[in-house]
């Protein structure tokens, strides 16, 4: 009983990290669905950019093809929003959670940990795609039509917000997974705040209200290197979803906390 | 050490665990008995920190659960349902446990040769049949190598050479001076492994005694457990009409049993 004597001395939510580290990468659908977002993301941005004319003289002044390359964060951001969804409410599903939850009692740090993991992956995955992305679309761009540079004005910021995008969707999506604990509701509930009430909205309102929530910041606030009249500005769009993320995850432990496993 | 101080759980208008006290001494396997639905998982899940008591609370080495500073080290548990992911190999889902634990990889090995699933370590869990999903989680119950340990049914699914080694197990585990907390409905195997019993029915206890004391005055455990839940069996079966409450082997020559 005191033969097992821990190698390490480090603190409960490095452990638990290690814990959820392991856990991600030994199940196969997390390679499968990173891997779709790859390829998904790089093929609509060949697709858009190959299709993409040279603006006409009155509309170059807004012409933004970093916009058009960076169209495929849509469809990547669901997947990585579903997976983050799964990292919680698959283990409830299975029943995984108590042993989870044996080895680390501590709700909150639980929930901390997975966040930290598969923040920190689709992060590294996010900025990497949304790179290659750029790169690839640009390749594709018929002769004549004005090709974006990385280091023109605002085009890398756009890039690397993209990549960020789909890192805080993940991570929004480990939250409202943490909120329902259910697969199907928790799904729902992140289609509808990325895909269906912005589209409602929008069509009702007009951007007032539809420029706060997460597709149309990811599509008109951060993919951007030339600023959209009436939408939020890059950095103010990145704070509003940091938020969105911190009240969900924070909402999502407190909940957890006070349930049973 | 286990100390259970009054437990309670409510599930809306029912009471599944009603002001349980017991305490669950070293050195001995503690057989939890009780009918069907009369709380024995519900009280394991409540003294391993997943179910919030509604009162009480339950100790583990005089803290409770959420209070330990690397659980698995000091408490093992294999719990009723299954505990791990079907797309996650033995081997992946010992080896995150272990390291939320700081235990050395090799431990993980260990534990799969004790529980016979080294061969199939490396498939995915959910291929694996009732017994083997119940080996696993026997072994990551012993993977910190606890002081404390719960079983809730492990029997279940187990092939005979499999119960006689849960028996071993359990006994040599005791003997080694740790806590044991065994549920089983298997009466019979209740009364070849436990040392003392903790006998509770619709959520209250109804006998906290040793084995020998139970089954003292020349009756059969099962005779007692009868006696003792009689009264306080929330779900019992009725007899089979055409059974008619003789059981094959009691059929007297010579009556038409029909
Ligand atoms: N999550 C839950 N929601 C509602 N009721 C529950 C829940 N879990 C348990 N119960 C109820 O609590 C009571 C005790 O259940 P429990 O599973 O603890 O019994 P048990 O002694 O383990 O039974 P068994 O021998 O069949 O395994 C039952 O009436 C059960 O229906
Ligand atoms: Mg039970």
């Amino acid at each position: 009983m005191t033969a097992l004597v821990p190698t390490v001395h480090s603190t409960p939510f490095a452990r638990a990290a290690r814990m959820e580290w392991i856990k991600l990468r030994s199940l196969r659908s997390t390679a499968w669905a990173l891997l779709l977002t790859v390829a998904g993301m790089v093929a609509v941005g060949v697709v858009t950019m190959a299709h993409t004319k040279a603006p006409s003289p009155a509309k170059a002044a807004v012409f933004d093809p970093t916009n058009n390359v960076l169209a495929g964060v849509a469809l990547g951001q669901l997947v990585v929003g579903v997976l983050g969804v799964l990292v919680v409410t698959g283990e409830y599903s299975c029943g995984s959670i108590r042993s989870t939850l044996a080895a680390v009692p501590d709700r909150r740090t639980m929930l901390a940990a997975k966040a930290a993991v598969y923040g920190t992956v689709t992060l590294v995955v996010g900025e990497a795609v949304a790179l290659v992305t750029f790169f690839a679309g640009r390749a594709a761009l018929a002769d004549g039509v004005p090709r974006p540079g990385i280091g023109d004005p605002g085009v890398l910021r756009a890039v690397l917000l993209a990549g960020a995008y789909l890192s805080l969707v993940g991570l929004l999506g480990i939250g409202i997974g943490a909120l329902t604990r259910h697969t199907a509701s928790a799904i729902a509930a992140l289609v509808g705040v990325t895909f269906v009430l912005p589209a409602v909205i929008g069509g009702l309102s007009g951007p007032t209200v539809a420029k706060f929530f997460p597709t149309m910041i990811a599509g008109n606030s951060l993919a951007v290197a030339k600023p959209v009249a009436d939408m939020l500005t890059p950095w103010t769009g990145f704070a509003v979803l940091c938020l969105y993320v911190a009240v969900t995850l924070g909402a999502g432990a407190r909940l957890l906390a006070h349930r049973d496993a | 050490m286990i100390e259970v101080k009054g437990l309670t759980k409510r599930y809306g208008p029912n009471t599944a665990v009603d002001g349980l006290r017991f305490d669950v001494t070293p050195g001995a396997v503690t057989g939890f008995l009780g009918p069907n639905g009369s709380g024995k998982s519900t009280t394991m899940r409540m003294i391993m920190g997943l179910d919030r008591p509604d009162a009480g609370h339950a100790l583990i080495a005089g803290r409770p659960y959420a209070g330990l500073r690397r659980p698995l080290c000091e408490v093992g548990a294999l719990l009723e349902a299954r505990t791990f992911h079907p797309g996650r190999s033995a081997r992946a889902h010992l080896a995150a446990l272990a390291a939320a634990a700081d235990l050395p990889a090799a431990r993980v090995d260990e534990v799969l040769a004790t529980v016979g699933l080294s061969d199939v370590a490396g498939r995915r869990a959910g291929t694996y049949s009732l017994g083997m999903a119940q080996r696993l989680g026997i072994a990551a119950a012993l993977l910190g190598d606890p002081g404390v340990l719960l079983f809730d049914e492990p029997v279940n699914g187990l092939d005979p050479e499999g119960v006689r080694w849960i028996r071993d197990l359990m006994r040599s585990l005791a003997a080694e001076g740790r806590t044991v907390l065994l549920s089983s409905h298997l009466i019979s195997e209740m009364a070849l492994t436990a040392d003392h019993l903790v006998v509770i029915g619709q959520g209250r206890l109804l006998a906290d005694t040793s084995v020998r004391e139970l089954t003292g005055r020349g009756r059969s455990l099962e005779e007692a457990f009868f006696a003792l839940t009689e009264s306080a069996s929330a779900y019992q079966g009725t007899a089979h009409p055409t059974a008619r409450h003789e059981n094959a082997s009691h059929i007297e020559p010579g009556r038409n049993p029909q």
